[in-house]
């Protein structure tokens, strides 16, 4: 599903990622961990589309060659970040956020526009799948929600909106013990074989909960090791200093 | 003389001309014009002796010229002040009289005038270049006692009302434009809300501005006795020409005690070409006067039109406990400039105003809010709130902000605050990411800026507004 050789990146530059290479195939789930500053938000951001980067080097999704989609394009098309910070937009509802966004990618796939009671039912599911309070989504998108509601709204909108490939950036942390079961669970019941994962965290009490098919360190823009599950732990005992 | 229409016209999409034959004064700007103006309007002569002593007043007046937005010099000579469609030169009594071209023209602009296919719950007079050609819903309201008609007919049918108020809050020589407008005014609505009524229907008025080289010169007059309660509405749009053309209104609004008056605009008169060139002069004097106790003006506008937008609703609260209120989005883009704001005079005790304005400036567009709150030493315990937000759109556009803040009661506070911002790039990535283009995004972010606002419109013209805050912004971010 997706394919991404060599990819080098700067920014002002400086160089961010440096030969990078990854693959990811439908039903995998895929985990990166690696040190603060290493690139990881820097590759979500590069897939999902954001200005301001210089790259070399290929990414392929689909087949497709990434670099001559832009953003809405690959969201379109079942690229979905979840924020490491999910902005704020004041004066917008959450609601009406959601639904505009599913209509946009129903749109571009030649679906028509979900009407009004399917998308309550829909949201009215999905929302209390993950324990979030319908109020919260007639409130402005994000504004005063606390670090967790953000992140719980994340994986909301990945459950509406029905990607290919899910990149989570960080959405574990800031979560509440409760909270972060009740996303891994989220995760766990989209997860299917025709879809993929690739969560970017800092800790193992994630992926305990979502079992990872790879773990990757990332260091210094470059994925230093693969491992399946057992690198977790061992990360979590030994830090990087033995990779890096 | 260029009067062609402009063919690029995908973004502005009312620019096309009705071609009727027209009625008109002959060019200039002299007694002449004055009298055949309130001739062929049938004026009682105390009119007409109004007018003239406006004229009168206005040799001794100068344009203002503090405003920020600065134009060429108008060559009040070579202008037509009177242009009616030959048709209506008796106002039509009925549908049928109508010239088919006016109709399909309201009806091009979304307001059928046709009795099947009216606008529900909301009665529309549509003045068209100098005249007033329909007004839908009169036998309804004439129930209720509530007149709703053409200034030109009040002036004939209620000559008393409109003695008593045109005028009383606009004075005669207030200022050039508004002396103006006194001498030449041509066509615009008059309402009268008799004691204790609520107005069952939303009440509107279309100004189209058809003719080429002509002014347009609006008079409105809206009196709301006490206990009464009227939401009206404005709308305006005018073909796209390479001349600028000069809309210079009156507005006037009278609540007496305990009455309320709401009073909305969406203005989009042509803006102009890409390159400034074109658009209307939207010059306009607007003021209400809370003249009873407990009662309450409010403003809202949604301002996307003209080359150059310069207005200042107002509100003078003389009642006590009286309530002035004022919401603005004004948006500019390309080269269009607007210096709008508005002036709350606190007279009466217990005296209270609110100032919401979003500005938005895009493009090489420069935008600016000026306003004056003033509490006078008899307005104890009166109290404003102002603020003042300002959304930038690229490098090239300009925001201001000027307050003038005259307290002069130690009872009363005035508060301010403004904010700066640019649009955001990391919310619009969000939007992109979540499968927005760059034109939704930027709609849907600049429509959050303008909610305040925008929740004050009725419910019929919000998501009509909401559109053409999206569309006056199409093309302005990257
Ligand atoms: N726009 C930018 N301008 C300059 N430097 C940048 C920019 N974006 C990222 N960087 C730098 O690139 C490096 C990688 O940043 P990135 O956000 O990808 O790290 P990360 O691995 O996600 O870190 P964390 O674990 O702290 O979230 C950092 O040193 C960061 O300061
Ligand atoms: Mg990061």
């Amino acid at each position: 599903m997706l394919n991404i050789k060599n990819l080098e990146a700067k920014v002002d530059n400086k160089h961010i990622l440096n030969g990078l290479n990854l693959d990811i195939k439908p039903g995998e789930v895929h985990a990166i961990m690696g040190p603060n500053g290493s690139g990881k938000s820097t590759l979500a951001n590069i897939l999902s589309g954001k200005n301001g980067y210089k790259t070399k080097g290929e990414i392929k999704f689909d087949g497709q060659n990434l670099s001559e989609l832009s953003t809405e394009e690959r969201a379109q098309k079942g690229i979905f970040l979840a924020f490491q910070y999910p902005l704020e937009i004041p004066g917008v509802n959450t609601n009406v956020f959601l639904r505009t966004s599913l209509n946009s990618i129903r749109k571009a796939r030649g679906e028509k526009e979900i009407d009004t009671l399917s998308f309550l039912k829909l949201v009215k599911e999905k929302s209390s799948e993950l324990g979030i309070d319908e109020k919260f989504l007639s409130r402005q998108l994000n504004v005063g929600f606390s670090g967790g509601e953000k992140k719980k709204n994340e994986i909301l909108q990945m459950k509406i909106l029905q990607p290919k490939l899910a990149i989570l950036d960080e959405t574990d942390s800031g979560l509440d013990i409760d909270a972060l079961r009740i996303v891994a669970d989220g995760v766990n019941s989209y997860k299917n074989k025709d879809n993929a994962f690739l969560i970017i965290t800092h800790y193992q009490r994630l992926l305990d909960y979502i079992k990872p098919d790879f773990i990757h360190v990332l260091s210094k823009g470059k994925i230093v090791k693969t491992g399946n599950a057992e690198l977790g732990i061992e990360l979590e005992k030994t830090g990087y200093t033995n990779f890096i | 003389m260029k009067t062609e229409d402009l063919k690029n016209s995908q973004e502005y999409k009312y620019g096309f001309t009705t071609d009727v034959e027209n009625i008109r004064a002959p060019k200039g700007l002299n007694e002449d014009t004055i009298k055949f103006i309130s001739n062929i309007k049938k004026e009682p002569n105390w009119m007409l002796e109004w007018r003239l002593k406006a004229f009168n007043r206005l040799k001794a007046l100068k344009e203002p010229n503090w405003q920020k937005p600065k134009y060429p010099k108008i060559n009040y000579q070579d202008l037509y002040y009177y242009s009616a469609p030959k048709s209506s030169s008796e106002k039509p009594t009925s549908l049928d009289e109508i010239d088919p071209k006016i109709l399909e023209t309201y009806k091009k602009l979304g307001i059928p005038l046709d009795e099947q296919k009216r606008l529900n719950g909301i009665a529309v007079d549509a003045v068209f270049d100098s005249v007033s050609v329909a007004t839908t819903f009169k036998d309804e309201l004439t129930k209720k006692g509530i007149i709703f008609c053409s200034i030109s007919e009040a002036i004939q049918k209620h000559p008393d009302l409109v003695k008593k108020y045109l005028g009383s809050v606009i004075p005669l020589s207030d200022h050039y434009f508004a002396t103006l407008n006194s001498a030449v005014f041509t066509d615009g609505s008059f309402v009268y809300i008799p004691p204790n009524t609520r107005c069952p229907m939303e009440l509107s008025t279309y100004f189209r501005i058809n003719a080429s080289e002509t002014g347009q010169f609006e008079r409105t007059l809206i009196i709301a006795d006490k206990g009464s309660y009227v939401s009206y509405l404005e709308g305006c749009t005018a073909p796209m020409r390479d001349e600028n053309q000069l809309h210079a209104a009156n507005v006037e609004l009278v609540a007496l005690d305990d009455a309320e008056i709401k009073y909305s605009t969406v203005q989009n008169w042509y803006p102009g070409d890409e390159n400034g060139v074109g658009g209307i002069y939207n010059f306009v004097t607007k003021r209400g006067a809370c003249r009873g106790k407990n009662s309450k003006i409010s403003w809202t506008q949604v301002e996307t039109g003209s080359a150059i937008t310069w207005k200042y609703p107002s509100c003078i609260l003389q009642g006590d406990n009286s309530v002035g209120e004022f919401y603005s989005i004004a948006i500019t883009n390309n080269h269009q400039k607007a210096d709008t704001g508005t002036k709350m005079i606190h007279l009466g005790k217990n005296t209270k105003s609110k100032i919401i304005s979003k500005g938005i400036s895009a493009g090489k567009a420069d935008n600016m809010y000026r306003g004056l709150v003033e509490v006078k030493n008899k307005a104890s315990n009166s109290r404003n709130y102002t603020q003042c937000d300002s959304l930038l759109m690229g490098n090239k556009c300009g925001a201001h902000t000027i307050p003038y803040i005259k307290n002069n009661n130690s009872t009363s506070t005035i508060e301010h605050e403004a904010t700066t911002t640019k649009i955001n790039e990391e919310q619009l990535y969000y939007c992109n990411q979540r499968g927005l283009d760059q034109e939704e995004a930027v709609s849907l972010i600049v429509n959050g800026f303008c909610k305040e606002v925008l929740q004050q419109l009725p419910m019929e013209f919000a998501v009509e507004a909401q559109k053409l805050v999206a569309i006056s912004l199409e093309g302005s971010v990257g």
